[in-house]
């Protein structure tokens, strides 16, 4: 069947704002989607709220809109556009969910708009846990004994009759929300309720546990000739029990014989063709490791971040192809890119080993709970590619960028033997590091298998590598030796440590010995077909398939892993910067180890590189290639970190000069350069030691900030009020010492602001300016930014200005800076200076329409701006309010305290976007999630200290009809004021306490401020998670409230009686 | 112990040997399959020849007792990048190390798999010997390129003697050419009554037996070198309804006046896509053949292609237009891979049973 021809406008649905859960593939995916729909002539309209993505980008669709994920603003959408055809099967959960919705709506039938792709049918019916079931049963297709309960008796009905443990999943919920494995009682209460609650139908499934299964996935995809293929199939390391997402996964399956993998492939496309899926989809099962009995998990009848592993692990597309079949096609009428002479209805075969490691945001909230269960906590993930299991998992080790080089972390070899035990039959993101520790100290794997379920064949890979570490101990300068480590994965680093030698030295002797990595092609077939493709990996062995070409070549370093503080926005950039490189004549190789992204798409680049960031192998890749340079101001904190030794070995660094980028992040330079450029700071300095931050903090004066040197998105930072919190952070915090020093700065409250500029030397082009919505101390990727700013005098615009295009000029600038300012007492401060590209680079060149990272790329390749018609200077502010509002995902991560403050929190953003401040503010609240009903009761607990600030939020609630809670001291302060109040019950005392009150949905909003102290064990705290584990909003910064108010008040009119004649004084407002 | 692989073309890959010591020579050829090691070592259809898996890790879940598909493996060697020292799996009898010791086959890992398999892309499929390194390659080289391998691999991994595989269903009579254990399963598990007979059985002794049907089945090497079965088909093609898998598609081909061609390196593997012509429906199947039918010379067989590969277009199933006979060049018993294209016993099983209803004549 070929392309459709009844459709000519396509409406395609987004993720949304990045979570934990659902985070870049959905970018690569609908990318990837829109492409294909374009290629194929039709008119794509693109609607997501992410202005982080290169989806949004203006030249992805024919309309970009960059609204609210809701019923509300799609609807008008399709009203505005009338499309003919809607494909939301590639915007994750949140795609599918509002797919529902809209179809539920009506409007879809109304402009008679066709759903594309999987219909709306098999979605429910794979979606919803009781239909799935009943279909499993027609099919005879096993699943596990399950139950639907919408209450907890229904809970405890299912427990009486299977036993304990069994598993929670809420239906409807992405990343496994507010699910898990119930052991007991009382966290079958806790659990069923959250679950409950988080589901958006109010149900959850309870099933036996078949925790210690193999846990299997295969990617399939099927067209609407019923021809069904499998792209990948993959096995978690980690058995049944831990979110897949969560997992350490392999490609292909490693353990399963032909017939295991028949059976479930057989199985898998079973169930997809009764489903009907038309596109991508994937199944999720569990097999016995001790007979052929099999269990199906679940089916995500969609395109989802297991789709996204498998086309960066296969070279297989799946979001461009599912895009081609909702477009009409078959698969055997897809050309298969890769190869381009072969067909898509052909199931890839590697000749490699994947592995993909998740990243877990644990660094960042060390109070998180790092156990890992049924509830997704990743944030993002790396994959590495290997001829071997062993040297696939040690280069994904070391591409997640958490401080090894090795299976080994800090602190496990200190552990007892029992602590150990715990720690692996605990079950953290750390496990397969404290499994390495418990071979090394010959703890017998069947023991280990025991404690794990993970399989005896991974476990032996595993201790074939320690044998490697034991005989590189005792083996010092042997080449063969070295030779079979490097095969295995080993790194420079790890072989040098054993043998106590530098790095430097290893790397000399390994190279005079001749021991290179070679390229290898990822090329879908196994190098049955050829195929041109430039996606390549290294290994050691003989051939090398990367050819070398003239051209004169710049190489590009990517941002790896999304973490908090490093996302996705980094990723777009290299991306663009990618393209500029391209344009400019150049070959433009990029290296990257994240699988979710769009930079890691093989079509982006000249050639890819998929390896870990590291000095050895981004060397290794410069040795191949020879480029001119390399550009490291776009891969955040990843590449700016090589940048130093790669200098040191002789690589050009692009852009910016190393020195001045030192001048910028090295604190006294920076003082320096300030000072020579007469633009002011907070006084600030550096400190070595306990003794001298206590001196200076004494000096300069509370409150201070602290923060380590060198570090992305606030790691470590604190505000820091009094000399004993100083010294608990000093102890605590970070570890200090005269490599790694303390900034500490006197803290100045007011309205922090932030500027991107672009520099070519000679010409600073500010695009924009934006102004924080929160006061500085709260980190700026946590705080809503507002562009043009609406608060700021000229006065201090043009100083604003004077200081961005001196800063640029000052620090030699060549490509982007981003300035953080604090306006205080009416002048200026620079914050901080960061020479790269900032988060908010994408935010601002899809508003201001100025390509930001491609002009800077420009000019780091020697162009100038004026070239490209741009003079010295601000440009012209827009008419329209654009606001950036971060997105958190608290309800992910249980016991981390959400408090905004100095250290990001934040995973993701949205935009909103109006000719007001309040109707922008009010889209982007929406899109982040947010609800905002114009009447309710909102719940106040505030420190002492903040009461009297307060006080004109709580009336300003009052006076558009808000209900005002608040507990006994607050309650007391705000009813003197002649305010009516009902006071709640502190936690702990008689019912209904405040605790209860959240939980029974009786506030729509919490406002609360935290008492000093960083004291997570503090009722504060405790209110704060129970408005996030009940989905209620609860703001910690006043400036939050007071812009949420702003919109409420626009939405809503005040009701007053008359005035009567004589009591005048009584009239309010 | 080092162990090298030598090539025609003057290429020499040295690894470390694995399995038995003898020395082997034969066509090297690569499969792409992931899985399925066990099954494709006993394969008769590698018979004589040196198989190299493209997947780097094999032997990971061991060798068990379920999955052989002959039960005298007749390749010549194994080429892999990692052999499994451990296999884990619950079915597990033994390593693939030890089984090649026990069955005498040289095995040779470490070498760069990938490589080699460019190469055989590149040049097609090539001659090569296994031996120690300590061997001089020049010596090797040279008798390689002057020796021709020998035509009789059907002759060796045929059975000597008929035997029946008794049932109370349909008659099949199986000509084997070195029939692969899953066909046979595939027929029994239909309730059929087999009969297996040797590759130069005399069609005078098929119509003896009197079956409803006759399998042709796979077997290794060149189609051309066993005339006496082209003979054979000719006899009981139109008397028989005759249903041909892989060599049995090529020598099907060849009695009804067709020809067969090698190809530069053949398609094996468990991925590949076939269409069939009249529905459009594609299968994912499992195949091993080196040599297949040419499609111009179809003109005048009566012969109709009715399944192409989507990759290469070459012909991959074949019916006759006048007489019950069709034949498939892919594998629908599967193991390995997978079981899309495993109706197609039942399409053999209707035209027994239609054959049978209308009352063609087959004595």
């Amino acid at each position: 069947m070929p392309k459709r021809t009844d459709l000519n406008k396509i409406l395609v649905i987004g993720s949304g704002p990045i979570v934990i859960g659902q985070a870049a593939e959905f970018d690569y995916a609908g990318t990837q989607a829109c492409q294909a729909l374009k290629e194929e002539g039709y008119t794509v309209v693109l609607v997501n709220s992410n202005p982080a993505t290169i989806m949004t980008d203006t030249t992805m669709a024919d309309e970009v809109y960059i609204e609210p994920l809701t019923l509300e603003f799609i609807s008008r959408i399709i009203r505005q556009e009338r499309p003919d055809g809607l494909l939301a099967t590639l915007g994750g959960q949140t795609g599918l969910n509002l797919a529902v919705e809209l179809a539920e709506s009506g409007i879809l039938e109304e402009y008679g708009i066709e759903f594309m792709g999987t219909n709306l049918r098999s979605i429910q019916q794979a979606e919803d846990r009781e239909e799935f079931r009943t279909l499993m049963n027609e099919l005879g297709e096993p699943v596990a004994e399950s139950d639907i309960v919408n209450d907890l008796e229904g809970a405890h009905r299912f427990v009486e009759k299977i036993g304990y443990p069994v598993i929670v999943r809420p239906a409807y919920t992405l990343g496994g929300t507010g699910g898990g494995i119930v052991e007991d009682e009382k966290d079958l209460v806790e659990i069923v309720a959250s679950g409950l609650k988080n589901s958006p139908v109010n149900q959850v499934l309870l099933e036996k546990s078949i925790a210690g299964f193999k846990e299997i996935e295969y990617e399939v995809m099927r067209d609407s000739n019923d021809e069904a293929i499998v792209v990948c199939n993959m096995e978690n390391i980690d058995p049944v029990g831990i979110h897949t997402g969560d997992s350490i996964v392999v490609a292909p399956s490693q353990t399963l014989s032909d017939r295991d993998y028949q059976m479930l492939r057989n199985s898998s496309l079973k169930v997809i063709r009764a489903l009907g899926i038309e596109g991508g989809c994937n199944v999720q099962l569990a097999l016995d490791p001790n007979s052929s009995d099999y269990y199906i998990i679940e089916v995500n009848p969609r395109v989802s971040r297991s789709s996204a592993l498998a086309s960066k692990a296969t070279g297989y597309p799946i979001a461009k192809m599912a895009a081609k079949i909702a477009a009409g096609y078959r698969l055997d009428e897809i050309i298969n890119p890769i190869t381009g002479t072969t067909y898509a209805s052909f199931e890839p075969t590697l000749d490699y080993v994947v592995s993909k490691i998740p990243r877990w945001p644990f660094d960042k909230f060390n109070a998180a709970n790092r156990k890992l269960g049924t509830q997704m906590k990743a944030t993002g993930e790396v994959m590495a590619i290997g001829r071997n299991l062993e040297e696939s998992l040690l280069k994904a080790v070391r591409s997640l960028e958490a401080g090894m080089n090795h299976l080994e972390i800090d602190g496990a070899s200190g552990l007892q033997d029992d602590e150990l035990q715990a720690e692996i039959k605990r079950a953290d993101d750390q496990r397969l590091f404290y499994v390495a520790e418990a071979i090394r100290r010959g703890i017998s794997i069947e023991t280990i298998w025991e404690w794990t379920k993970i399989d005896l064949f991974f476990l032996n890979k595993i201790t074939r590598i320690v044998q490697i570490e034991r005989l590189l101990a005792e083996q010092v300068e042997d080449v063969e030796l070295l030779e079979r480590a490097k095969k295995l994965g080993f790194s420079d680093q790890k072989v040098a440590e054993l043998w106590k030698w530098s790095e430097r030295d290893l790397e000399g002797f390994r190279r005079d010995n001749g021991i290179v990595p070679v390229y290898k092609m990822v090329d879908t077939c196994a190098a049955e077909f050829e195929s041109e493709t430039p996606y390549y990996y290294g290994t050691y062995e003989e051939e090398n398939e990367s050819v070398v070409k003239e051209k004169p070549k710049v190489l590009v370093l990517g941002s790896g892993p999304i973490r908090i503080g490093q996302g996705i926005e980094f990723d777009y950039a290299t991306v663009h910067t990618v393209w500029a490189i391209k344009e400019a004549g150049y070959e433009a190789i990029i290296i990257n180890n994240n699988p979710e992204t769009v930079s890691t798409d093989f079509s982006v680049s000249d050639k890819l590189y998929f390896e870990p960031l590291t000095v050895e192998d981004v060397m290794n890749v410069v040795h191949q290639e020879n480029p001119l340079g390399v550009i490291i101001q776009f891969g955040g904190q990843t590449a700016i970190n090589l940048a130093a030794d790669l200098a040191d070995r002789g690589v050009k660094i692009l852009g910016t000069a190393l020195e001045d980028m030192d001048r910028a992040e090295n604190r006294d330079l920076f003082e320096q350069a300030l000072a020579d450029l007469d633009v002011p700071q907070p006084e600030g300095r550096t400190a070595t030691s306990e003794a001298g931050a206590l001196a200076v903090a004494e000096e300069i004066g509370y409150p201070v900030l602290v923060r380590p040197s060198y570090v992305l998105g606030g790691r470590a930072m604190e505000i820091v009020y009094h000399e004993e919190d100083l010294e608990r952070y000093m102890t605590n915090a970070v570890k200090v010492n005269p490599q790694h020093p303390v900034l500490i700065d006197r803290y100045l409250t007011g309205k922090e602001i932030e500027v991107d500029a672009i520099s070519d030397g000679e010409t600073v082009v500010i695009p924009g300016i934006m102004e924080h919505i929160e006061r500085a101390g709260v980190h700026s990727g946590d705080s809503i930014a507002v562009y043009p700013p609406q608060s700021i005098s000229d006065e201090m615009r043009q100083k604003l200005i004077d200081h961005t295009i001196s800063l640029a000029k000052g620090l030699n600038i060549v490509g982007l800076l981003n300035i953080q300012f604090v306006i205080h007492n009416n002048d200026v401060y620079v914050l901080e200076v960061n020479p790269r590209s900032s988060r908010t680079v994408p935010f601002l060149s899809k508003i201001t329409g100025v390509p930001m990272a491609s002009l800077a790329t420009k000019a780091i390749l020697g162009e100038k701006l004026s070239g490209y018609g741009y003079e010295t200077g601000y440009l012209e502010e827009s008419q329209d309010v654009f606001v950036k509002v971060p997105v958190f995902s608290f309800a992910k991560l249980r016991s981390v305290d959400i408090t905004l403050g100095p250290e990001m929190k934040s995973t993701g953003e949205v935009m909103g976007r109006d000719s007001t401040l309040e109707k922008a503010l009010y889209k982007g609240l929406i899109a982040s999630g947010m609800k905002i009903p114009t009447y309710g009761s909102v719940l106040f607990t505030i420190a002492d200290k903040d009461k009297s600030d307060a006080l004109p939020l709580v009336e300003r609630f009052y006076r558009i009809g808000y209900h005002i809670l608040a507990t006994e001291g607050t309650a007391k302060f705000i009813s003197e004021q002649n305010i009516p109040v009902t006071t709640v019950n502190k936690i702990g005392n008689e019912p209904p306490s405040l605790l209860e009150t959240i939980r029974e949905g009786e506030a729509q909003f919490v406002i609360n401020t935290m008492t000093k102290g960083k004291q997570t064990a503090r009722d504060g705290f405790r209110i704060r998670r129970e408005s996030v584990e009940n989905g209620v909003v609860c703001l910690t910064s006043f400036d939050t409230a007071e812009a949420l108010l702003g919109v409420l008040e626009s939405m809503t009119f005040r009701t007053e009686s008359m005035p009567s004649f004589k009591t005048k004084e009584k009239v309010t407002i | 112990m080092k162990r090298q692989l030598i090539l025609e073309d003057g290429s020499v890959f040295v690894g470390n040997g694995f399995g038995s010591d003898k020395e082997t020579e034969g066509e090297v050829v690569f499969t792409t399959g992931m899985t399925g090691y066990q099954e494709t070592l006993s394969d008769p259809s590698y018979c004589a020849q040196i198989v190299t898996f493209t997947y780097p890790l094999v032997g990971n879940y061991g060798i068990n007792r379920d999955d052989f598909e002959s039960i005298e493996p007749a390749i010549h060697g194994l080429i892999v990048k990692e052999a499994a020292d451990y296999p884990s799996h619950w079915k597990t009898e033994s390593s693939l190390d030890e089984l090649l010791k026990a069955k005498d086959i040289p095995g040779l890992e470490g070498i760069d798999t990938r490589k080699l398999t460019r190469k055989i892309r590149k040049h097609g499929t090539l001659k090569g010997k296994l031996c120690s390194a300590d061997i001089d390659p020049g010596e090797v080289i040279k008798s390689l390129r002057e020796k021709s391998f020998p035509h009789d691999q059907v002759s060796r991994v045929s059975t000597k003697n008929a035997y029946a595989l008794p049932g109370r269903g349909k008659r099949v009579v199986m000509i084997d050419f070195g029939a692969k254990n899953g066909i046979m399963r595939e027929t029994i598990q239909r309730g059929c009554d087999m009969i297996v007979v040797p590759y130069n059985v005399k069609a005078e002794e098929i119509f003896r037996l009197n079956p409803d049907g006759v399998l042709l089945s796979n077997g290794p090497g060149d189609p051309k070198d066993v005339p006496e079965a082209i003979e054979t088909i000719k006899a009981i093609l139109g008397k028989i309804p005759v249903f041909g898998i892989c060599m049995g598609h090529q020598l099907l081909a060849l009695a009804c006046g067709a020809d067969t061609k090698k190809m530069k390196f053949g398609h094996r593997g468990i991925n590949h896509p076939v269409k069939d012509v009249e529905t459009g429906v594609v299968a994912i199947t499992s195949q091993n053949h080196g040599y297949t039918v040419d499609e111009n010379s179809l003109v005048g067989t009566g012969l109709k292609a009715t399944h192409i590969a989507v990759n290469d277009g070459t012909v991959e199933g074949l019916r006759h237009l006048d007489y019950p006979a069709f034949s498939i060049q892919f594998h629908p018993e599967a193991t390995p891979g997978p079981e899309d294209a495993n109706p197609l016993f039942e399409q053999f099983m209707s035209l027994m049973d239609t054959n049978k209803k209308e009352g063609l004549q087959h004595a």
